[in-house]
């Protein structure tokens, strides 16, 4: 017989790197892994999508209609459906936060484009810009505080979605909430939840940092209106 | 040169944006396109640079058509000053100043330098350079716009409304900034503004537009004040066309009087109703009425090398003398304009 249950730090001491799969560091990658993905794919997915949402403005009703109903879609069941396909694997997890993220970016975009003065798309024809050029040298430089606002919500519900698709198996640090219904044993679960947190103020932290890096005109401006 | 030769614009929908519209502006003046809204002025000047495509008709840059031109080389051929600056938020002064040079593929190091030479050119303070738009007013702006057209050195100016979002005082400004800038430059300006004021103020040749895009009249600016070719031209020139022509007569020929001066001190008895007192240095302290020699009058002056009838006539109206006060550069008498002497120049403005 044991001295009764271990305290918190004994706990994680013991399951940081068990070099089983559900150590707390393992967990942790993988919770990255699940949130991170499906960010960077959104974004990838959702820049061209809002380019031609805004290039065909017919698109963009039947696009964030559609996107709108996906992102209505509880996440659970999702997981289960995709079960069948995907089996129980990350990309059961990666795919559908993948959706939400768009859900929340093509809109991002597509308000982030619209962000630039019409005035200032007109000098920036009138100055001789081909049409890539100016797109990649004068709207997406003015649209980047927009999309980037977006990817800060998008990392932050990612990171703390990844723990619904413990119900499956695939959850990251979710895994240590699941544990709590066997055993009521509170160590797992209040690591989780500090990891998670931790996690989303992290990722939060560096796009706050990213977009004072890639947009100090931003900043420029605010200090004006100060 | 620009030529349009009979050019329209349709729109699928039936509007006529310009209709036959056929004039030149020629190299090294500044041809002002004016007119009420909807008179197709912006769309002539964007058809120039092909922003627009006319539908029907030619528009020749010295004798090529513009058709044939691959759009951005052309625009990066010809400078573009847009209504409220159109700078971009996103990049420091100096880089939206190099805007061109960058495209044409210069050197970053040439591109900057000649950037930093305009930003001073144009009158602004070359601390200004690393800023960012947004932290300048809007005349500062308005000055790096100009800039930036320029920075290629283009031969063709296009600007269109370019002053018409600043204050009138700061308009006044940049308006005789323009006129300095194009005496050094030479450039070959189109100019559209729907401020008649403007339009006589800067340009060498006026086209006004009717709405639906119909040329009314070209001409230079005295001859449209004094010749408005109908009713329309007249209503849209507005009040005081002659006193506002007399902005292009010069006050040079006026006949001065110079034994109307007397001394600051000296009492010397005249028939003269009205004598100007100056001080020892010959600056004008004064009218002094002949009837009370005791008080000195309120008097107006004008620069005797450069100022126009209208300056001249306006010295006059704000005496009681009646009389302007002709004064040279450092501001010393060098005669004055009785009224008998006005009454003649105007007469002879009068006849044209």
């Amino acid at each position: 017989m044991g001295d009764g249950p271990p305290s918190i730090w004994e706990w994680i001491g013991r399951n940081w790197d068990t070099g089983r799969a559900d150590s707390i560091r393992n967990l942790l990658t993988d919770h990255l892994t699940m949130s991170l993905v499906p960010i960077v794919i959104a974004l990838l997915l959702a820049l061209p999508l809002g380019l031609a949402c805004v290039r065909w403005r017919w698109l963009y009703q039947p696009t964030s209609g559609f996107m709108n109903v996906v992102y209505a879609l509880p996440s659970l069941p999702v997981f289960m459906l995709l079960i069948s396909v995907t089996g129980l694997s990350q990309t059961t997890v990666i795919i559908p936060l993948t959706f939400y993220g768009m859900a929340v970016l093509i809109p991002a975009v597509v308000d982030g484009l619209g962000s630039v003065p019409d005035h200032v798309r007109q000098s920036a024809v009138a100055m001789g810009f081909t049409p890539l050029r100016r797109l990649l040298a004068v709207e997406l430089p003015i649209a980047a505080p927009v999309v980037l606002a977006g990817m800060r919500v998008v990392a932050v519900s990612s990171i703390s979605l990844v723990s619904v698709g413990a119900l499956i198996g695939q959850g990251g640090l979710g895994g240590l909430f699941t544990r709590a219904y066997q055993n009521p044993f509170m160590p797992p679960v209040i690591v989780g939840i500090v990891l998670i947190v931790l996690l989303a103020v992290v990722a939060d932290g560096l796009l706050v940092l990213a977009q004072r890096l890639l947009t100090p005109w931003v900043r420029a401006r605010k200090g004006q209106a100060a | 040169m620009i030529t349009f030769d009979s050019v329209s614009k349709r729109y699928p929908d039936g509007t006529v944006a310009v209709d036959a519209l056929s004039l030149e502006a020629p190299t090294g003046e500044i041809t002002v396109l004016v007119g009420p809204s909807g008179c197709g002025k912006t769309t002539s000047l964007r058809m120039i640079n092909r922003m627009i495509d006319a539908s029907e008709g030619e528009i020749l840059l010295d004798g090529v058509p513009v058709r044939g031109i691959d759009p951005p080389t052309l625009r990066r051929g010809i400078g573009y000053v847009i209504q409220q600056a159109g700078l971009f938020p996103h990049r420091r002064i100096i880089d939206n100043i190099a805007t061109v040079p960058y495209l044409l593929g210069w050197d970053r190091k040439k591109a900057r330098a000649t950037a930093m030479e305009l930003l001073e050119r144009v009158g602004l303070d070359p601390a200004l350079a690393q800023r960012y738009p947004f932290q300048l007013s809007g005349g500062q702006q308005q000055r790096v716009g100009v800039a930036r057209a320029l920075a290629a050195d283009p031969p063709v100016l296009l600007m269109d409304e370019p002053f018409s979002a600043v204050d009138p005082i700061v308009r006044t400004n940049l308006q005789d900034e323009l006129l300095r800038l194009q005496s050094e430059l030479n450039k070959t300006i189109v100019f559209v503004t729907h401020d008649i004021d403007e339009a006589i103020k800067l340009g060498d040749r006026v086209a006004v537009l009717r709405v639906g895009g119909r040329l009314a009249q070209v001409a230079d600016p005295k001859t449209l004040l004094s010749e408005p070719a109908d009713d329309f031209v007249r209503e849209f020139l507005g009040q005081d066309r002659g006193i506002r022509r007399l902005r292009f007569i010069s006050a040079d020929g006026l006949r001065l009087r110079t034994d109307l001066t007397v001394p600051e001190g000296s009492d010397g008895g005249t028939s003269e109703p009205w004598l100007l007192v100056v001080d020892a240095d010959d600056r004008p302290l004064g009218w002094r009425p002949g009837a009370e020699p005791g008080r000195l009058e309120p008097f107006g002056t004008y620069a005797h090398r450069g100022d126009t009838m209208r300056a001249a006539l306006d010295a006059a109206l704000l005496s009681p003398s009646g009389c302007a006060v002709a004064v040279d550069e450092q501001g010393k008498v060098v005669g004055v304009a009785t009224r008998q002497a006005l009454d003649e120049a105007l007469t002879e403005a009068a006849d044209g």
